[in-house]
């Protein structure tokens, strides 16, 4: 299947899959911040800053994967067959 | 002229009655698509023809089961749409009864989508609590009996605090059951308790943990039905009776981020998938407590959305638990090379759900998020934003990363097993994500069945483009940063469901001991201090009994006795001795005659 072909070519090379990726990113970051940027549109002054949204999708992800392990971690997360006793 | 209106739910009811006699494959196919079919058709006709339709007079109650106005369509729309789509991925499902469980669901959920009164409402909420049950016992595992038990009891409780409410209105009003917006402004104790009722089966925290619990459990097909329809039709009948609540806000963003920890936590697919659902409710509730046109509008439109990339996402788990029997990260991994397409629809699910452009999340979840912010309600607008972060981060990235990428951890019997499912599951999967397409390029298709139309909302602006590519582009960034952390670990999180799993084992440990060992306390005191004088009584009741009761009673008994044997006695059986008694009888019997 060409599907399973593409992944495994994508894959062999990594590396340079990695390096496009950040090249998206930072082009979004820029298109977003700078280009497409309507300040109308804005319901806070926070949201003029630059790299507003992209800074806060990259702690809304760290925040919720660190504290929902550190939560995880206080005892919530348990055996699978705690409640079998 | 005859008011004739069939109801789309007597279509599903009665196909549902008949499926079991519908055993020969040849006849049973056809019947499985032809019934949701002329339901979706049926649903349709009636939203064509706004107004109410189907009033029964029963002993004094006027009951209406056919309410179409512009709430009840667009929710039965996708409620029919949503059943033709789950049939066809459950066709190859041999065993009639769930079919017909599946069936009686849709049914209670059409019925209570276009019901008109408290009572109508409450019978289809109790129909669908009951026949979604065996969705979850038809899996037929150990645990599966539990599981709905659970289930059950948690529906049967919030099917009476609604009973209660609308009783109680019924009480207050002088007679009002009509079911409608409620005076939220100035709630009641009944205004509460249908709350609870509506909220529980909405799964808003803390009357959440059924759904991982249910959802997880049941049958492949039965979890895509059951996360299409309890929740949603709870959704529909908040928008009905609490619009603009405003407890609901809060409750609604908690909700939100509630599933997404929870998520993060998950090791089994479904599970998580089943966390999201709670935090994507999460939004639909926030719209109801906000309560304006615009989030009334949001919250429709994500349900709708919802319950099909929701359906999509269950399909594509499903797939890969009917195909290899697994659904825990940690034993999956690496798949793409065996179930390519099932990857393609799920990860079409994950984008939609995520809210990417040209999917069906993008135009439905930002309304609610826009109508948080339209009325300054910025702390929700910005905790929603960042739920919709961890969503991506989850169903987006999560769930296909470490069930067709990542480290590969299926045993070689899973590996073996391991390909895409049957056609149908397959096409199943192809139209939910079309349409998941579809609502997200085509916005009239589902914006114009929206319950305020002049409420417009343009989701396609360059800002909000550019908001969402940088908020998703730097979650995914975040997610390959810190993927380490993210490694599944085969455990299960405890949740509020604790307080009544391990709150029975509690009850029958105070069962089994404390009460156990007071009633053996008192059983010994009782033998010491209240047997004893009461033998002492006793004896002295016999005593009189025998003596004084029974002397008198007994004594005339006694004398008769004694006075019998003292004529036995005369009777010696010598005719000598009788005839001397009988002659001194007869002698003094003459003298006193004489003498007399």
């Amino acid at each position: 299947m060409i599907l399973v072909q593409l992944i495994d070519y994508l894959r062999a090379r990594l590396k340079y899959v990695n390096r496009v990726c950040y090249v998206v990113l930072a082009g979004v970051a820029v298109w977003g911040s700078l280009v497409a940027y309507d300040s109308h549109h804005a319901h806070t002054a926070m949201e003029k800053w630059p790299f507003f949204w992209s800074i806060f999708g990259f702690l809304a992800c760290a925040i919720i994967i660190v504290v929902s392990k550190w939560y995880g971690h206080s005892g919530v997360m348990t055996r699978e067959d705690y409640y079998d006793d | 002229m005859i008011d004739f209106w069939l109801h789309p739910a007597f279509i599903l009811g009665v196909g549902a009655l008949l499926l079991p006699f519908m055993q020969n494959p040849v006849i049973r196919r056809p019947f499985l698509i032809a019934v949701p079919l002329l339901t979706f058709l049926q649903v349709i006709v009636v939203n064509g023809t706004p107004g109410t339709f189907g009033v029964v007079n029963w002993m004094d109650w006027y009951l209406t089961f056919g309410r179409v106005d512009n709430l009840s369509i667009i929710f039965g729309f996708i409620m029919s749409l949503m059943c033709c789509v789950g049939t066809i991925y459950g066709l190859h499902v041999k065993n009639p009864y769930e079919h017909m469980a599946a069936w009686l669901y849709v049914s209670g959920s059409l019925g209570a989508i276009y019901c008109g009164d408290y009572l109508v409402l409450f019978l289809f909420w109790e129909l669908m609590a009951f026949s979604s049950v065996f969705l979850i016992w038809f899996r037929k595992r150990e645990q599966s009996l539990k599981v709905g038990y659970r289930y059950l009891l948690v529906h049967t409780a919030g099917g009476l605090f609604l009973l209660a409410g609308f009783v109680l209105r019924y009480h207050a009003t002088g007679g009002d059951y009509s079911f409608g917006q409620l005076d939220v402004d100035h709630p009641t104790l009944y205004t509460y308790l249908i709350a609870i009722g509506l909220i529980l089966n909405a799964a808003v925290p803390p009357f959440h943990s059924w759904l991982p619990d249910a959802y997880g459990e049941a049958t492949v097909t039965g979890s895509v039905f059951m996360c299409a329809f309890t929740t949603k039709t709870a959704i529909y009948a908040m928008a009905r009776s609490l619009a603009g609540f405003d407890i609901l806000i809060p409750m609604g963003v908690i909700m939100a981020l509630y599933g997404v920890v929870y998520a993060v936590l998950e090791n089994d697919a479904r599970r998580l998938l089943a966390w999201h659902i709670i935090s994507q409710v999460g939004y639909m509730v926030t719209g109801v407590g906000i309560g304006t046109a615009l989030a009334i509008n949001g919250t429709c439109a994500h349900a709708f959305a919802h319950i099909l990339y929701k359906g999509l996402l269950f399909m594509g788990t499903g797939s890969v638990l009917y195909m290899t029997g697994k659904s825990k990260f940690s034993e999956l991994g690496g798949l793409y090379k065996k179930m390519p397409w099932t990857f393609v629809f799920t990860m079409i699910g994950g984008l939609s759900i995520s809210a990417w452009p040209l999917f069906s999340g993008f135009v439905s979840k930002s309304m609610i998020v826009a109508a948080a912010f339209s009325e300054h309600i910025m702390w929700a607008g910005f905790l929603l934003t960042l739920a919709s972060a961890g969503t991506f981060l989850h169903t987006g990235l999560k769930v296909p990363y470490y069930i067709w990428f990542g480290k590969n951890n299926c045993s070689e019997e899973t590996w073996e097993k391991a390909q895409d499912p049957p056609l149908n599951m397959m096409f199943a999967m192809g139209i939910a994500s079309f349409l998941c397409f579809l609502i997200g390029v085509y916005l009239p298709f589902m914006y114009d069945m929206l319950p305020f139309p002049w409420a417009e909302y343009h989701p396609y602006t360059a800002y909000h483009l550019a908001e969402t590519l940088q908020i998703l582009c730097f979650t995914a960034l975040g997610f390959f940063l810190l993927l380490s952390k993210l490694t599944p670990e085969p455990k299960i999180s405890i949740d509020l469901d604790w307080f009544y799993r391990k709150g029975g084992n509690l009850f029958l440990w105070v069962d089994s001991v404390v009460f156990q060992t007071v009633d053996n306390w008192v059983g010994r005191i009782w033998d010491k201090v209240g047997i004893m004088p009461l033998m002492v009584i006793s004896n002295f009741w016999s005593w009189f009994d025998w003596n004084g009761i029974d002397g008198v009673v007994d004594g005339v008994a006694r004398g008769v006795r004694g006075l019998g044997d003292q004529v036995r006695r005369l009777q010696s059986g010598q005719i000598q001795n009788n005839i001397y008694f009988a002659a001194t009888v007869l002698t003094i019997a003459i003298i006193a005659y004489v003498f007399a």
